[in-house]
């Protein structure tokens, strides 16, 4: 079963316009505050109603504007795991993983299997207020899982947490990752939990959906760098010549599109003083040193602006003529 | 403390106030919520005049919402008039004490829910949605235990105030002993006879009784449920 979103949504002067795919394991929504991460998860779990748009798991439509569906949240079984846990204090550990059991009648895991997975054994006759935020978390996605869930919305569940508490509790998700079969969505703005947790990532800016990929692919491109729009002029010889506004590069020949985008992370670039000789496989781009912010120097290459890490050690004063070195060719980004 | 403390009349009159005011509470009481959740948690037009409306008793002199009942609920009043070929007659019986107590109390008892109701976190309600609940469920699971304690603390308060109504009871219902005659009519029956005082300190002394038990009760009420709650 996966899970297939695409929203339109206004609120005040921030406009969502996504659509992405989640299919089973975890899906990373990933992003900024104020991408519009929570936004997404609540339109899936029926708690707002977008302007627009369609969300189906499996062959089940749980929202389509256009026709005139729009589940109410009881009915989607939209297993949410909130980022401040909100279980029911008026009930103990057990009642509240029994809750969503009282409506979904028939199948799904028994509460012994969900206290083992989850190693909620010794908590199921304490109150929430006598829980650590660690174990309330845990709690909580007992909870959803017992309520029988056709996907798992995660919203920061990690967020409130410590280090050590986040440490405690990642290896349970895991084990919930290789043991269930519905799609999971996972907001988080940590790439730490994503890569070790996500199967897919949705990177959310702004409202829109600027990639989406593997967690490699994306996580990289959420890394320091620059994008530049890249022309094509000669492709024959093993090797593909292209215009830059950074200058020429060249890169292993491959079926390439006539114009497209390339992407240069600052891990990939290091400055060197004197021109370098006798690099295999480098490009070398004359540049200058215009600024240092943080542990990124900005390079002035052509008419560009190429980002590096900062190397240890003392730097040329900005204006210094440097020649800027790219270790692996850029990444042509589809356009 | 002997039976004969107080006399066969005053014994009646107080056993028809605790009646008159535990009939007023206990019927009042789904209106009351209904009422305090709307104020609460509902968007709709008119909630500004229903939130006049409910609280217009605590305003109004007691005589005028009296003589609005008796208008409304008299044998030829507008309602009245419908309800009598029913069976239902309010006028001059203690049904009607008891109807002048729950409208004279209604707008404490929607108080303290209201602010109850209000306490209550929309995000547990949010979560009891996803897990499978639906409205009325959210509502029977998470909401009304959760705001229990302000029920109970509302209807206690509701029935002192039930205990003491006397303006809008005696202005509709008259003071007809064994039928309306409530405490606080006994006391006012009492003051109009020369030498009469001691039978009234009596009385008096009953109703300052009644009063501090409901405080206590609810006070002690309010304790126990946020134990209860963990907070």
């Amino acid at each position: 079963m996966s899970l297939s979103v695409s929203l339109a949504h206004s609120l005040g002067v921030f406009r969502l316009n996504a659509a992405f795919q989640a299919p089973p394991g975890v899906t990373a929504l990933f992003g900024p505050s104020g991408a519009g991460k929570t936004t997404v998860v609540n339109a899936v779990a029926g708690l707002l109603t977008p302007d627009a748009g369609r969300i189906e798991v499996g062959s089940t439509v749980l929202l389509d504007r256009r026709a005139g569906i729009d589940l109410p949240p009881h009915r989607r079984r939209a297993g949410y795991v909130f980022q401040d846990a909100r279980l029911f204090p008026h009930l103990n550990v057990r009642q509240n993983l029994l809750y969503g059991r009282w409506f979904a009648r028939g199948g799904g895991p028994e509460l012994a299997e969900v206290a083992d997975l989850l190693g909620l054994g010794a908590l199921l006759n304490r109150r929430p207020a006598a829980l650590s935020g660690g174990e309330a978390q845990r709690v909580a996605l007992g909870r959803a899982l017992l309520a029988r869930p056709r996907l798992l919305l995660l919203d920061e569940p990690l967020a409130a947490l410590d280090q050590a508490r986040k440490s405690e509790i990642l290896p349970w998700f895991e084990r919930l990752r290789d043991q269930t079969r519905i799609p999971i969505l996972y907001v988080s703005h940590s790439a730490e939990e994503i890569a070790r947790l996500a199967t897919t990532v949705v990177r959310l800016d702004r409202g829109r959906v600027t990639a989406q990929g593997t967690p490699s692919e994306v996580l990289d491109h959420a890394a320091p760098g620059v994008t530049l729009a890249a022309t094509l002029r000669d492709c024959c010889g093993g090797v593909a010549l292209l215009d830059t506004p950074a200058g020429p590069l060249s890169l292993p020949a491959a079926s390439l599109p006539r114009t497209m985008r390339l992407r240069i992370g600052a891990d990939t670039v290091l400055i060197a003083t004197t021109s370098p000789q006798g690099l295999l496989g480098a490009t070398v781009l004359p540049a200058m040193l215009e600024d240092v912010r943080g542990d990124l120097l900005h390079l002035r290459a052509g008419h560009a602006l190429l980002l590096a890490r900062r190397p240890p050690g003392p730097l040329p004063a900005p204006g210094t003529p440097v020649h800027a070195v790219l270790t692996v060719p850029p990444r042509v980004l589809a356009d | 403390m002997p039976a004969d403390w107080l006399s066969a009349d005053e014994w009646q009159a107080v056993a028809l106030s605790l009646r008159v005011s535990f009939w007023a509470v206990l019927c009042s009481l789904p209106l009351g919520i209904l009422t305090a959740h709307a104020l609460a948690r509902w968007r709709f037009p008119g909630r500004q005049a229903l939130n006049v409306v409910v609280h217009l008793p605590l305003i109004l002199p007691p005589v005028v919402t009296g003589y609005l009942l008796l208008l409304a609920f008299g044998r030829r009043g507008l309602i009245g008039q419908w309800l009598e070929p029913l069976g239902i007659v309010f006028a001059f019986r203690w049904t009607g004490a008891a109807l002048a107590a729950a409208v004279m109390a209604f707008p404490l008892m929607v108080r303290a829910i209201r602010l109850s109701i209000e306490a209550v976190d929309p995000r547990l309600e949010q979560a009891a949605a996803t897990l499978g609940a639906s409205r009325p469920w959210v509502f029977a699971t998470v909401t009304l235990p959760l705001i229990l304690p302000g029920v109970l603390a509302g209807s206690v308060l509701a029935f002192a105030k039930a205990m003491g109504e006397f303006g809008a009871t005696i202005t509709f219902v008259s003071n007809i002993p064994g039928q309306t005659q409530t405490l606080p009519s006994a006391i006012y029956t009492q003051l109009q006879i020369p030498g009469a005082e001691a039978q009234a300190g009596r009385l008096v002394l009953v109703a300052i009784g009644v009063s501090i038990a409901a405080l206590l009760l609810s006070e002690w009420l309010a304790r126990a449920a946020a134990r209860r709650v963990g907070a």
